[in-house]
Order: structure tokens, then sequence, then C-alpha cells
């Protein structure tokens, strides 16, 4: 990591390059194009060259004190002022600061009579005139091949481009040479072979009906560059590149949590909502209730003060804060005081790439804290390619290096056992996943939601019941029933007949109660019985006893009484055992 | 050329034009771009064409862009020497040292008669 830097930082200083003041087109090209030396831009028709041009000079002259100089073989002067007029450039006024000159050279081959050897040196004189003028450090030449059109003698024209190429690098102006791409080749007449420390390849091609525009760093002598090709686009603020090294998996992690808006989906996930800076996938069958998870989620965040941006792809601003509106949510304020901004358009209005890089145009300009896409699926179903995928991993990371909170939603299939697989393409690139799903049973269909996955914290893996409510969605407590979650009416029934049982139960438990209390007094009559019959045999045995305690007595007596009367017989003198017979 | 100023200069070696504006009257001006032998060639051959096919009929310019080089973009010059036929109208450009009589003779549109 800090060696590639350390590379980066050493390079740069070996060459020194020209801001082109073109998002993106500077981060792909490590600063700029390289200062003082002439670039190449080729590409086809209708491509962007001109513009990229137009805007290299434009930028160079307002924000780098730079200013420049722009030759025109194609279209007059005022053709190109009004050409970037709606682009927001105001050629004229530039001009009038003396911080640009637009020359057109008018060349027409029919006009011109060729009567022997000549060279360009008028076209030299014109651009270091129009370069001393204004002290200028850019030139923009737009498209010089022009003259092939325009002048018999190749070998000369070739020679004066040549000689114009160096003339150029030892003025020390940094230029911009456009020029047509050729049959196999990157120009038509081979102009890189006049050009070439730096070469861009603009292209403009259809695919599935949808047009695509790329920028590819072909060659940039002495510079490390990106080599991929870039998609940019072209809108109201100009050219953009959207470049994919810009962001990478280097960004910090907040560990700040931040509510969903929905305080049961909070307590689901893990107690306190999502995490700042991450991003969230919301997918769910048409109609499961996406946006109003969305729309609650901004508010929230609104709430909180923080300002957020609502791209919609399928529904209007009116439509959104009316249907949001019914569940109890105003969105209408938070339009209001600026601090939600809503952008709808078709992702297939101006090309899939054109919209995205016009969404991180907004994200730029807003900066805001929170960035809801609803639906995403509609990117998904202009092109089904991998390249939208990629530049869908491009955006999340441009939201995620900003620590901007981003909610998706998106369509899933409702074929059953589907809702899972259909996201896999982009669910791999969110960090929280909420799947909302239609529960169908007993006649009709009710909302259930949970947790898929969400990094980094424990989560709830419970499937909840929510309800659209005036007020918001509520999560109800789950409710099992012999086939699983009961929702809708089959929850309440369900609800009911626990109620019913709870309360069968509760008279099955005061009847055993009641039973157990008569086997108690059954058995504590029969221990009693038992008892009283101990207690006579008792009584008998002890009047056994007794009688026969009195028998013995009685015999002893008598015994006594004998031996008495005995010894009464005889003398007093002999002893009694004497007396035994 | 032997003293370019600031402005555009008559050829010294041509006679005054007779009647400025009459109808056959040729106004011709040559950009050059300082004393080069192209330029000079440029002029010593059309002095000589005119001579023989305009005589009297004709003025030359002679525009060196060196000294006023905001000329080149005002007067669409790219290619040195370039030869401008500014009457009578319409307006025709021939580039190179005219070397190429017959070419030249086409470029300006000469009328046979002459």
């Amino acid at each position: 990591m800090s060696s590639i830097e350390v590379v980066r930082r050493s390079t740069g200083g070996a060459l020194a390059k020209s801001a082109t003041g073109i998002e993106g087109l500077d981060t792909v090209t490590g600063g700029g194009l390289p200062r003082g030396r002439p670039t190449l831009v080729c590409g086809g028709a209708g491509c962007g060259k001109t513009l990229l041009a137009i805007e290299f000079l434009v930028h160079g002259a307002v924000r780098f004190g730079e200013p420049g100089v722009f030759l025109a073989f194609e279209e007059t002067a005022e053709e190109v002022a009004a050409n970037v007029r709606a682009l927001g450039f105001d050629l004229a006024d530039l001009v009038r600061r003396e911080l640009l000159v637009v020359d057109y050279v008018h060349l027409e081959h029919s006009e011109i009579e060729e009567t022997g050897g000549y060279d360009l040196e008028g076209l030299f004189i014109r651009l270091g005139y129009a370069l001393d003028s204004i002290g200028a450090r850019r030139v923009a030449l737009d498209t010089i091949e022009n003259l092939f059109g325009g002048l018999e003698n190749e070998a000369v024209l070739r020679a004066e481009l040549r000689r114009l190429f160096r003339w150029l690098k030892e003025r020390q102006v940094t230029a911009v040479v456009t020029a047509e791409r050729g049959d196999g080749t990157l120009t038509r007449h081979g102009l890189e072979e006049y050009v070439s420390d730096c070469v861009i390849l603009l292209d403009h091609r259809v695919i599935g009906q949808i047009a695509t525009r790329r920028l590819r760093v072909v060659k940039y002598r002495g510079s490390a560059h990106g080599t991929n090709e870039y998609p940019f686009l072209i809108d109201e603020g100009g050219l953009e590149v959207l470049p994919i090294t810009a962001a990478g998996l280097d960004h910090t992690v907040s560990r700040e949590r931040i509510s969903t808006g929905i305080p049961d989906l909070d307590a689901m996930l893990g107690g306190s909502g999502y995490y700042r800076g991450s991003s969230i996938l919301v997918s769910g069958t048409a109609g499961s209730g996406k946006s109003s998870v969305a729309a609650h989620f901004v508010a929230a965040a609104c709430e909180r003060g923080e300002r957020c941006v609502y791209f919609s792809f399928e529904e209007s601003q009116d439509q959104v804060v009316r249907n949001m509106a019914s569940i109890g949510i105003d969105l209408e304020r938070w339009l209001g005081q600026g601090t939600l901004v809503f952008r709808a358009a078709r992702p297939s209005l101006d090309g899939l790439e054109g919209h995205l890089a016009s969404m991180s145009r907004v994200v730029r300009e807003v900066q805001p804290q929170v960035v809801v896409m609803d639906p995403i699926g509609t990117f998904l179903s202009v092109s089904e390619s991998a390249d939208v995928r990629g530049l869908l991993v491009r955006l999340l990371d441009l939201l995620k290096s900003r620590q901007i909170t981003a909610l998706l939603t998106n369509l899933a299939s409702a074929v059953e056992g589907t809702l899972e697989q259909t996201d896999v393409g982009i669910s791999s690139l969110t960090d929280t996943w909420l799947l909302l799903r239609d529960f169908e049973l007993g006649g009709e269909r009710n909302r259930g939601l949970y947790v898929l996955k969400s990094r980094g914290m424990a989560h709830s893996n419970q499937v909840r019941e929510f309800l659209l409510t005036g007020h918001g969605i509520e999560l109800v407590e789950v409710c099992l029933g012999g086939e699983g979650v009961l929702v809708g009416s089959a929850r309440q029934a369900q609800q009911a007949r626990e109620r019913v049982d709870a309360a069968a139960r509760e008279q099955d438990a005061g009847r055993r109660r009641r039973e157990l209390e008569l086997k108690r007094q059954a058995m504590e009559a029969r221990i009693a019985a038992q008892r009283a019959e101990l207690a006579m045999e008792q009584e008998r045995l002890d009047r056994a006893l007794d009688a026969e305690s009195g028998d013995r007595a009685r015999l002893a007596e008598d015994r006594a009484e004998t031996t008495r009367s005995r010894q009464a017989g005889r003398t007093a003198a002999e002893p009694g055992p004497r007396s035994a017979p | 050329m032997k003293d370019p100023t600031a402005a555009p200069q008559d050829d010294p070696a041509t006679p005054a034009p007779p009647g400025q504006g009459a109808p056959g009257y040729w106004d011709l001006r040559l950009y050059v771009a300082g004393q080069t032998p192209r330029s000079v060639a440029a002029l010593a051959n059309l002095r000589k064409i005119c001579e023989e096919h305009l005589a009297g009929q004709y003025k030359i310019e002679i525009v060196d862009l060196m000294a006023n080089p905001q000329l080149a973009r005002s007067d669409q010059i790219l290619a040195i020497p370039t030869l401008v036929r500014k009457l009578p109208p319409p307006v025709r450009k021939l580039i190179g040292d005219l070397s190429q009589t017959e070419r030249v003779l086409v470029g300006l549109d000469f009328q046979p008669h002459h």
C-alpha cells in the first residue's frame, strides 16, 4: 500500500502533469495530461472528442489559471460556442476576459488552387500569435486531420504536422489533438505517429439498444495510468469519467449505528439499527413495502438533520410523496427544507453508465449522509452484463468511501424458493440484507420481514409480520402456528384459538384440581377408616393382653396360695424348695 | 518585403493602376512570411503572369505575416505563400509559389480574351 504510494509520488515528480479538470480523467491519468506535450484524443464521430478538448481548455482557464487556444477545423467559433453553451460553458465570456481564443480554420479544397511549393507557416504564425496574445499554456486542435481533406500535397502536410507538434513541445504548451478513429488504426491518417506521448481513445457503442461511452488511456509515456476501459458520460455538467480505481477496499468503516426509522427493526438489528456508511439491500416481491422501509429510513435521517438523496427509478417525486403520506411519512416537509433531494429518472433514459455517473455527480454536489436507490433492479433489467454489476460496485464504493449509508431496494422474483437467489448478483456487495416477502395464506396476502444477513452485528433470526398503518410500519410479534409463522387473519385466528385453548386449559386444570381434591379426600377417608380399624385392633389386643396378664396373676396367686397352704401343713423349719414334690 | 511595416504595402515594382474600381480591374494580395526563397519566387512568378495577361489592370499588395500576424486569422491564411484575388469577385485563393503557371491561370480564372 505505502510502497505503491511511494512509487506514484516519484513518477508524479518525474513527469509534470496538467489537470484536465474533468472528473475521473485526472484520476485515471494520475493527475492529468503530460504538461508541455501534445496528447492525442481519438474516437469515432460523436464520441465526445471536441467536448473533452473544450473542457480541457475551459477548466484550464477558469480553475488552473492557464489560458488556452482552441483551433477549430470543423466548426466555426460560433458553432463551437453554441454547442457547449448547453453544458454551461460560456466561451464568449472567456474570450472577452482574454482567457480563451477560439479560431476557426477554414479550408475548403474546392476553393483553393495549389500552384507550387508551400508550407503551413501561416498556421504557425496564426497559432503563435493567438498563444502570445493571451499568454496561453494550453492548445486544442480539433480536428487537425481535416487538413488532409483540404490540401492535396500529403507529403508537405505530414512534414508540417511533424514540425507543428515539435514546435508545440518547444513552446511548452500542453496540447490536445483530436483525431477521427481509423479502420483498424487509432486515427484515420496515422497521427499517432506524431503524437505519441499520450493517447486517449474514446468509444461510443451500443449494446442492447443502450448507448455506452468508454474511455481508455492507450498510452502514457513515462507515467503509470489506468489501463481499463472506463465508462464516461456527457450530461448537463459536461464530461465525466467513472474511475474504478478511485475507490477500493481501504475505506475506514464507522462503528456508529443509525436508526432504521422503525424501532422494531432497530431492535431486530442488534437493538440500534444499521451501521453508518454501510450498504443495505431491501429486496422483496412486488408491493411488499420496500419503498416504505426506504422512506422510513430517509425520514429518520432527515429528522437527525442529515442530508438525503432519494433516487427513484420508477416513480415520480409527487407519487412517492403522496404514497408515503398515506402511511404517515411526511417527505414534503424535508423536501421543502432542502434536507431531502429527490431525483427521478428511468435508467434507460440516457444509458446505464450515464445514469450511474450522473448519480455520483449528484452525490458529490449534495454531499448527503444517506442515499436511497429505489429500485436498483431496473438497472439489472436494462442490462444483464457483468459491467453493470461492476458499475454498481463502483457506485457503492464511492458511497462507502464517503461514509454515506446507502439503501437499495430490489424487486425479487415472486417464485417460491428463488427469493434469495435473484439478488445474489448484488447481495454480496451489501452489508445488511432485509428480505420482505408476502405470505399467501387463507385467501389473503400479508407481509413479512426478516434479516437475511447483517454484517458485524447480532441480529434477529425471526420472521416478523409487518403492517403498513396510517402511522408507518409496525412489526408485529411473531406468531407460530402448526405450519410455521402465521400472519394476517391466520395469525388473528391462531391467537383467538390460543385464547380459547388457554381458557379450556384453565377449565381443565380446575377440573383436575377438583378431582385431585376429591381423591385426596377419599384417600384421607380411607386412611381415617384404616386408622380406626387399627385402633380397634389395638384395643382388642390390649384387652386380650390384659386378660392374659390377669390369668397369670391369678395363677401366681393360686400357686402362692397353694404353697402357703402346704407350709402351714408341715413345719415352719422346712424351706420351700424341699417342699417341691 | 525589404522593410516589413505594420501595414500591408503595395508592390513598389508594379505601376500604379489607371482606373481603380473599373470593371476588369484586378486586386491581388500575396501573403508571405518573411523573405524566404519561396516568397521571392512567388512574387516574381506573379509579376510575370500579371504583366503578361493584365498589363495596367492590376494591383499587387504584399502582406508579411511576420509583421502582421493578426491578419493570418482574419484573412484565413494557412499556407505560405497564399495569393488572394480580392477583385474581381468572387474571392479566390491560390497557395504555393505560383510556379505552375497553368494552375495559376485556372486559379485566377483569367478570361481568354486578355
